[in-house]
């Protein structure tokens, strides 16, 4: 399992395009909307959270047909179907490395993005705290929808069109606690309904999502 | 009759030559049904003292709600069927009924914004229940969807039986999710099994028969869609059964 980690994590950091794409993707998304809105510090402060989950959530897509899709042309899937290790911890370990090269980054990058759209400073902790709690669940679903689309050419618009309204709870205790935050509310109810999602998901896709790949692979 | 006779229908010959005794009877039954209710409905039922002659979108508008969320549930059941006991006709039953469904949701949609522009002011509101049903509707275009990009058909049946069981779970999730997002301006059940809760009596009848309309004419339309596709996949075996000679 390590191994398959550090290989992935290898390959994600070494093939280019992947690693920092997610990144800059963020970054594009939130110079952009001042751009759409206007520059006004009081509007952009308040619609931060959401642009900020928004940017996270739409980096994450972005990058989620990289998971399966080279292993799957390559034939390494296959292999790793009849390796010892069963389905459910390849799937798990494949989210777990999305996650670390995609929402960690996002994560880290997110205060100082949200400088740049004027955030409230009482706001910094719970987005950050809502970003890394949510994130990890926006890659475990990401993984089940490309599980759901790795044989499927020209997969990716199909992809969105089905981890899209998978995104919806999660993306709505996320920015509301994220909100709630930086109006200086109480964050504790979204934030225990957007841990409970996280923990949810990733005990119980990854089984989802190795039958999909099983019958895929089939 | 015990229940296990219910499997027989599983066979699809056994099911088409059922279905084409049952087909004509349903469809008939649903048309009867819906003229009587939605003449009864528009032209025999008082207006409402508050809403005025608007209130008559209830006809149309409840029905399809109720069957835009029954097809879903319905196409959970058979795709549970499909995992457990792979009949192939389970499958081609939730495959026909996506369409409906997301037909449903739609005309449930646009009854609902047609009424809301009068007596809400508003074409559309973010409310808790209109959006779960926007959210219901992307939910069928993707299970659709992925039914047409796969072309083996029993990869595309498995994938999309897996989708529709997942898919519910943030189905429902997404509809407490929205309830805490947002409070709503729609107003609570129709119809509910606790009277209490229930239309006027006026209304309650002929509802109950556009409701027994829309029932019936999904039955008729999901039983002819699955004919249709199974004789689409007969015809495609036989296809290939002639190439190979």
């Amino acid at each position: 399992m390590i191994a398959l980690l550090t290989r992935d994590l290898r390959l994600a950091v070494r093939a280019g395009g992947g690693f920092g794409l997610g990144l800059a993707f963020f970054l594009i998304v939130v110079v952009l909307v001042p751009f759409g809105v206007g520059p006004e510090t009081a509007l952009l402060g308040t619609i931060a959270p959401g642009i900020l989950w928004l940017g996270a959530l739409l980096a994450c897509l972005l990058s989620l047909d990289r998971i399966f899709a080279l292993d799957w042309e390559d034939g390494s899937l296959d292999l790793l179907a009849t390796a010892p290790l069963p389905m459910e911890a390849v799937v798990s370990v494949k989210a777990l490395a999305h996650w670390l090269t995609t929402g960690l980054p996002l994560v880290l990058a997110t205060p100082l993005f949200a400088l740049l759209l004027s955030l409230p400073g009482a706001g910094y902790g719970p987005l950050v705290l809502s970003l890394l709690l949510g994130t990890p669940a926006l890659s475990v679903i990401g993984t089940f929808g490309a599980a759901l689309t790795v044989g499927i050419k020209r997969g990716g618009l199909l992809l969105s069109l089905l981890v899209l309204p998978l995104y919806v709870p999660t993306l709505i205790f996320g920015a509301e606690m994220a909100r709630r935050g930086a109006e200086g509310l109480d964050t504790t109810t979204p934030l225990l309904m957007l841990a409970g999602i996280s923990c949810g998901t990733i005990a119980l896709l990854p089984f989802a999502s190795a039958a999909v790949l099983r019958v895929n692979l089939r | 009759m015990n229940l296990n006779a219910l499997w027989e229908y599983a066979n699809p010959k056994k099911f088409i030559r059922t279905t084409e005794r049952v087909l004509p009877w349903v469809s008939v039954l649903s048309v009867v049904a819906l003229v009587v209710g939605l003449i009864w409905g528009f032209f025999f039922t008082p207006d409402d003292y508050r809403q005025g002659s608007t209130v008559k979108i209830i006809y149309l508008h409840v029905p399809a709600a109720l069957m835009a969320i029954n097809t879903w549930l319905m196409m959970l059941i058979t795709s549970l069927i499909w995992i457990v006991r792979r009949h192939h006709v389970s499958a081609l039953a939730a495959r026909a009924a996506a369409p409906v469904g997301a037909v449903m949701t739609v005309i449930a949609l646009a009854t609902g914004a047609i009424w809301g522009q009068p007596m809400w002011g508003t074409w559309w509101a973010w409310d808790p229940r209109l959006t779960s049903f926007l959210i219901l509707f992307l939910f069928y275009l993707g299970y659709m969807a992925l039914w047409e990009a796969i072309e083996n058909d029993d990869t595309a049946a498995d994938l999309t039986s897996v989708l529709c069981l997942v898919g519910s779970v943030f189905a429902l999730l997404s509809r407490y999710a929205v309830n805490f997002w947002n409070q709503g301006l729609h107003q609570g059940a129709s119809l509910s099994l606790d009277k209490e809760e229930n239309v006027a009596d006026v209304f309650y009848w002929p509802l109950l028969v556009c409701i027994a309309g829309f029932v019936l004419l999904f039955i008729a339309l999901v039983l002819l869609r699955t004919r249709t596709e199974i004789r689409a996949r007969r015809m495609r075996a036989l296809l290939a059964r002639e190439r190979m000679r």
